[in-house]
């Protein structure tokens, strides 16, 4: 790999102001994924700044709901009893991701900027726009099984990998971040990550030197019906084709609120607006399961090897709310 | 009754291993090592126009840079891929340079500063657009047709045609290739990772053109090899070039990514067969057909048409077999070889005959069971194949197996039942043991054989322990050292067969030692006692009919005046064997359950009934079985190289993008070994199991899902998106 220097920080302020004044630096969290893109050519940085002694490791219960540090690991996040009972979607989400090694290494903050992981970007031989601007798409036009059938752009078609996102998403969290000017600002889960237009280098809304310091997720009640789906070539350790997040907040068998979002489908974790919008105030039938789902994946743009993800999509939905209404047991 | 055979035993190794003082080839502290790091091509086909190493050799630690410009041209003659020769690509991962520094990371970074211009050439490396050349006789030469396949075909009742495809599939073993190469003087020492010394010992002797006793080649514990550690590779020759020029030792060690072009892979195969039968089941004609891809430089053929020819009794049977001429590196062996691959399709061309004539499946194939083997009309040594579809059906239920498709559930998901039989051959190769037992009675064994994971140090010991009538623990095994007596290398199943002959045969005659120092002494207690009325058990030797009429080991070396007494003993193939034919055979029943929604298919059952002679240990036994359905689950379900044709790359190089089965994947393995009694195959009567256990599981996974869901999955592996 290329020689680096490292920088450890021992407050927020400090490891702000070590990326700001470097353009090259990145942050060091757990670096399952850094270290691995660096030894690969892949990311170049001449200088880690490494965050772990900072203190934002905890979770806790605040006023507006529960408060994720972004250096708790995900193995300690998903494990939490605050999250075990008021957000299972979130626990099973992390834990369907990776395998118990890298969750022991691997924090919440890193798992939102974790890059994608398709096979080209890992190729310093192959294009890729995401890696090297204006090399061209590798997948594009080559093996994308693996990738995007909604949001993608004539520049790039990679998935964002996460499964904590998905789950992410469907709760409607916020990031909070300190910036360079020592400002916290909190950003919308849905406007975190971002679609890669013309720009597909960047994979997030993040500015060079923002840190971010937690994630928050507002109280629901969709703790006793939401399930986390994830469809994959193996049982374990393999990312997902398809994965959806569903959570209902049904009364008297109506729907009063449902969140989905699905993951390995989008650059981004997609939220099913569409599917959303159709189940408020239904009845929660596998019939309008269906039907929502349908809706939703009708926008969908398949390439060459993707096209199942399609119908795989359709079916996973619905699946998925149909075991979030089951309280997460099997039919 | 035998003491330590046939009994469980844990591993000798298995301390070692799970503290780390089993040492892997990359794992020995060598004083003053230099790190080697590959640079690789990344183009398929072509030419180096110009390579820049400037900027990469002035880097902090670098001492060499090799490529082919200076480094050294091997001196032999062999067709494999040798790096760093010419400024020719064949293939895209070929090493073009090698950077030698004072750490890994420093080798690796100045690799990436290489400027490389190609001379690009077109290249094909998709096997379906090669061109195809008859394969070569290879390693069991060339079956030739039986019968007139065509014809009886044609007149065949019921037909079946189909065509089945195995894309590329790579070993992935957990320890990665490595060497360490050091020379003294004109004497060169390699520690490698190997599956057999002595063919590492040939090849850099030829390499290099010095003799064979100028190479010492050490690989004591192997990391799991699957075939990819049977012929030398590459790296081992460049590593000692490297070693030559800086006149220090050099360890080179591939990247997880490199372990896909460093040192072969399954073959992608392409098979047809067409199937002639009667109403009532009995097999007319088979014709076989088999391409598999090979490289542009060398012609690598295995034969996996031929899997059935000896199995089912068939008067009429074809085999032609081709290869595919691509820009890719040489396949090699990995995981049951050839026989995978055509029990894959065979197996399956078989179920498709069966639901043609709505025969129960094992039915099927009892109807078309062959008694001597079909193809030489020879007898077999010993076939309890038989008692193998019995014994198997019986345990996993097969009698509740309803023949429709889709009408067996377990709530959400359709349940199906498959079986497959397996077949390997019960080899045997020549194999030299040395074996020393002292007055105190402890004992050491040698042979240059290797243990890739099955369990070789243990079940050698244990036989070595059952001859010599001495405890396992008192016997010390070394093993993987060109110093020691030639042994034939790990594969094709043949280690005990062969290994555990000589070390039987060794044990034979330090008894006969023992004896002839017994029998010279005054007043010997045994006098005139023949070899085979005496025996070595519980430390002494003692005669048969009076067993306290004894002496240890420590008393007759005393008498004899001696420390110890050592023999080299070479034991070969028996004579009797070309009488017959030998091989080992397996029933394998599958059950799986599939969530057809969504396309996931859980393997939650396998059945392992298998008849391979004498079993040696029940314990290491059922865990190379297990290791084998693994690998047949893999096969079925999970692996698969990609391969982007338009730049001839691979492109799933990682553990993360090639996925061998997780822990989840894996639920029930039972095995049931029905032993035979073979006097034929060896003395021991044992037969190889490693790769016998593999064959059949792709075939009864894809016949299960068959069997679940009413379709029937011809293309490797069965990933959800061909399921829904
Ligand atoms: C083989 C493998 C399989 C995997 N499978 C899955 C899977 O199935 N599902 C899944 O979801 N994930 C999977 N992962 C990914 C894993 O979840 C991520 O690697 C991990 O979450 C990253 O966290 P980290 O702390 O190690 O991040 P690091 O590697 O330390 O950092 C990643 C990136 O985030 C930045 N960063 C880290 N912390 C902060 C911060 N506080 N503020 C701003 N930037 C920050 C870093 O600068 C870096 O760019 C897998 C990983 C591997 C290696
Ligand atoms: S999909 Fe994106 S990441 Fe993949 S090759 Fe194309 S540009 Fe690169």
């Amino acid at each position: 790999m290329r020689p680096f220097k490292y920088t450890r920080a021992a407050e927020t302020a400090k490891a702000v102001e070590a990326i700001s004044k470097n353009k090259n630096a990145r942050f060091l969290a757990g670096g399952t994924n850094i270290i691995d893109l660096m030894k690969e050519d892949v990311a170049r940085p001449d200088e880690l700044v490494d965050i772990n002694r900072l203190s934002f490791d905890q979770i806790k219960a605040t006023s507006g709901g529960i408060s994720l540090g972004a250096l708790a690991k995900n193995t300690e996040t998903a494990n939490h009893p605050l999250v075990r009972q008021n957000l299972p979607l979130l626990s099973q989400a992390i834990l369907a991701g990776a395998s118990g090694q890298i969750r022991n290494m691997a924090t919440n903050g890193g798992n939102l900027n974790q890059r994608t992981r398709c096979t080209y970007f890992y190729d310093t031989a192959m294009p890729c726009n995401k890696r090297e601007p204006g090399t061209g798409c590798g997948a594009m036009e080559g093996i994308n099984r693996m990738h995007a059938v909604f949001g993608w752009s004539e520049k790039c078609v990679a998935v964002h990998p996460s499964d904590m996102c998905v789950a992410l998403a469907a709760l409607d969290a916020n990031v909070k971040v300190q910036g360079a000017d020592g400002k916290t600002r909190s950003i919308a889960f849905a406007d975190y990550h971002r679609l890669p237009g013309d720009s597909p280098e960047l994979d997030n809304n993040l500015k060079h030197d923002d840190l971010i310091t937690e994630i928050e997720i507002p109280k629901n009640n969709f703790a006793a019906n939401s399930y986390y789906l994830k469809v994959r070539d193996r049982a374990s350790y393999a990312f997902a084709l398809v994965s959806v997040a569903a959570a209902l907040d049904v009364s008297g068998g109506k729907i009063k609120d449902a969140r989905i979002a699905l993951g390995g489908v989008a650059h981004k974790p997609w939220r099913a607006l569409e599917a959303e919008k159709f189940l408020k105030g239904k009845d929660a039938t596998e019939a309008n399961f269906k039907a929502a789902a349908e809706m939703e994946m009708k926008a969908a743009k398949p390439l060459e090897h993707n096209k199942f993800k399609v119908e795989l999509g359709k079916r996973a939905v619905a699946r998925a709310l149909t075991m979030a209404m089951n309280g997460g047991k099997t039919a | 009754m035998a003491k330590y055979i046939g009994k469980e035993m844990s591993r000798v190794d298995g301390f070692a291993k799970v503290t780390g003082q089993a040492k892997y080839a990359s794992e020995y502290k060598i004083p003053n090592v230099a790190y080697g790091y590959i640079a690789q091509s990344e183009i398929a086909k072509g030419s180096i126009k110009s390579i820049d190493t400037s900027e990469a050799e002035k880097q902090s630690g670098v001492l060499k840079i090799l490529t082919h410009l200076n480094c050294p041209k091997t001196k032999s003659k062999d067709e494999a891929f040798a790096a760093l020769q010419s400024d020719k690509i064949v293939f895209s991962g070929q090493p073009i340079a090698l950077v030698i520094a004072e750490t890994f990371e420093q080798a690796r970074f100045a690799a990436r500063l290489i400027k490389t211009e190609y001379l690009k050439a077109e290249h094909v490396t998709e096997a379906e657009k090669a061109p195809t050349v008859e394969a070569p006789a290879g390693f069991f030469g060339k079956p030739k047709p039986r019968g007139d396949a065509n014809t009886a075909f044609e007149k065949s009742e019921v037909k079946i045609e189909a065509e089945y495809t195995i894309p590329i599939e790579h070993h992935n073993a957990m320890e990665p290739h490595a060497a360490i190469a050091m020379w003294d003087g004109g004497k060169l020492m390699v520690f490698d990772k190997s599956q057999g010394v002595g063919t590492v010992q040939g090849h850099l002797a030829e390499s290099f053109g010095i003799p064979k006793e100028n190479v010492s080649v050490s690989s004591e514990f192997v990391g799991g090899a699957f075939g990819s550690a049977l012929n030398p590779n590459y790296y081992s020759f460049i590593a000692a070039c490297a070693a030559r020029e800086i006149n220090r030792p050099v360890k080179l060690n591939y990247t997880r990514r490199q372990m896909f072009t460093g040192n072969g892979y399954r073959p992608y195969t392409w098979q047809k067969v067409r199937i002639g039968a009667s109403r009532d089941g009995k097999l007319q004609s088979i014709i076989h057909e088999a391409v598999g891809n090979t490289s542009s430089f060398e012609n690598f053929g295995e034969n996996p048409n031929s899997f059935g020819r000896t199995l089912y009794k068939c008067e009429n049977y074809d085999t032609p077999y081709r290869l595919a001429k691509t820009d890719l590196p040489t396949p090699t062996w990995m995981r049951a070889p050839g026989a995978v691959s055509g029990a894959f399709a065979l197996e399956s061309a078989l179920d498709e005959l069966a639901y043609e004539l709505n025969i129960d499946p094992l039915e099927l194939r009892m109807i078309n069971y062959a008694e001597t083997d079909p193809e030489t009309g020879k007898p077999f040594s010993s076939k309890a194949l038989m008692e193998c579809f019995k014994t198997g059906a019986k345990k996993f239920g097969w009698e509740k197996r309803k023949m429709e498709p889709r009408s067996m559930r377990d709530g959400r998901w359709l349940v199906g039942w498959g079986t497959a039989t397996g077949l390997w051959g019960a080899y045997q190769a020549p194999a030299t043991m040395k074996m020393t037992v002292r007055k105190d009675g402890s004992v050491y064994i040698g042979s240059a054989t290797a243990d890739i994971g099955p369990g070789t140090y243990t079940v050698i010991t244990m036989i070595a322990a059952e001859y010599l009538g001495i405890e396992p623990d008192k016997i010390k095994f070394e093993l993987g050292d060109t110093k020691l007596p030639n042994a034939p290398m790990q594969g094709g199943s043949l280690t005990v067969a062969s290994v555990g002959t000589a070390a039987h045969g060794a044990a034979g005659q330090i008894k006969q030692k023992l004896l002839e120092i017994v029998l010279k002494m005054k007043n010997s207690p045994m006098a005139d006692a023949k070899i085979d009325d005496v025996e070595l058990a519980d430390g002494v030797l003692r005669t048969k009919k009076d067993k306290g009429n004894s002496l240890t080991i420590g008393q007759i070396l005393q008498e004899g005046g001696l420390d110890e007494v050592s023999v080299t003993h070479t034991s070969m193939p028996g004579k009797e064997r070309g009488q017959y034919t030998t091989q080992a055979h397996g029933a394998q029943f599958v059950e799986v359950k599939v969530d057809e929604e969504l396309g996931i298919i859980k393997v939650t059952r396998v059945m392992e009934a298998t008849a391979c002679g004498r079993i040696m240990n029940p314990k290491t036994s059922h865990s190379q079985e297990m290791g084998g359905v693994v690998g047949g689950i893999g096969m079925a379900l999970t692996e698969i190289t990609e391969i982007d044709h338009r730049y001839g790359r691979m492109t799933t190089t990682d553990l993360a993008s090639y996925h061998v089965p997780s822990h989840a994947d894996i639920h029930e393995i039972e095995t049931e070994f029905v032993e035979e009694i073979d006097t034929v195959v060896n003395p021991l009567g044992v037969k190889g199991m490693g790769e016998l256990c593999l064959v059949g599981i792709p075939a009864a996974i894809a016949n299960a899902v068959f069997h679940a869901t009413g379709k029937r999955f011809r293309d490797l592996p069965i990933t959800p998106d061909k399921l829904i």
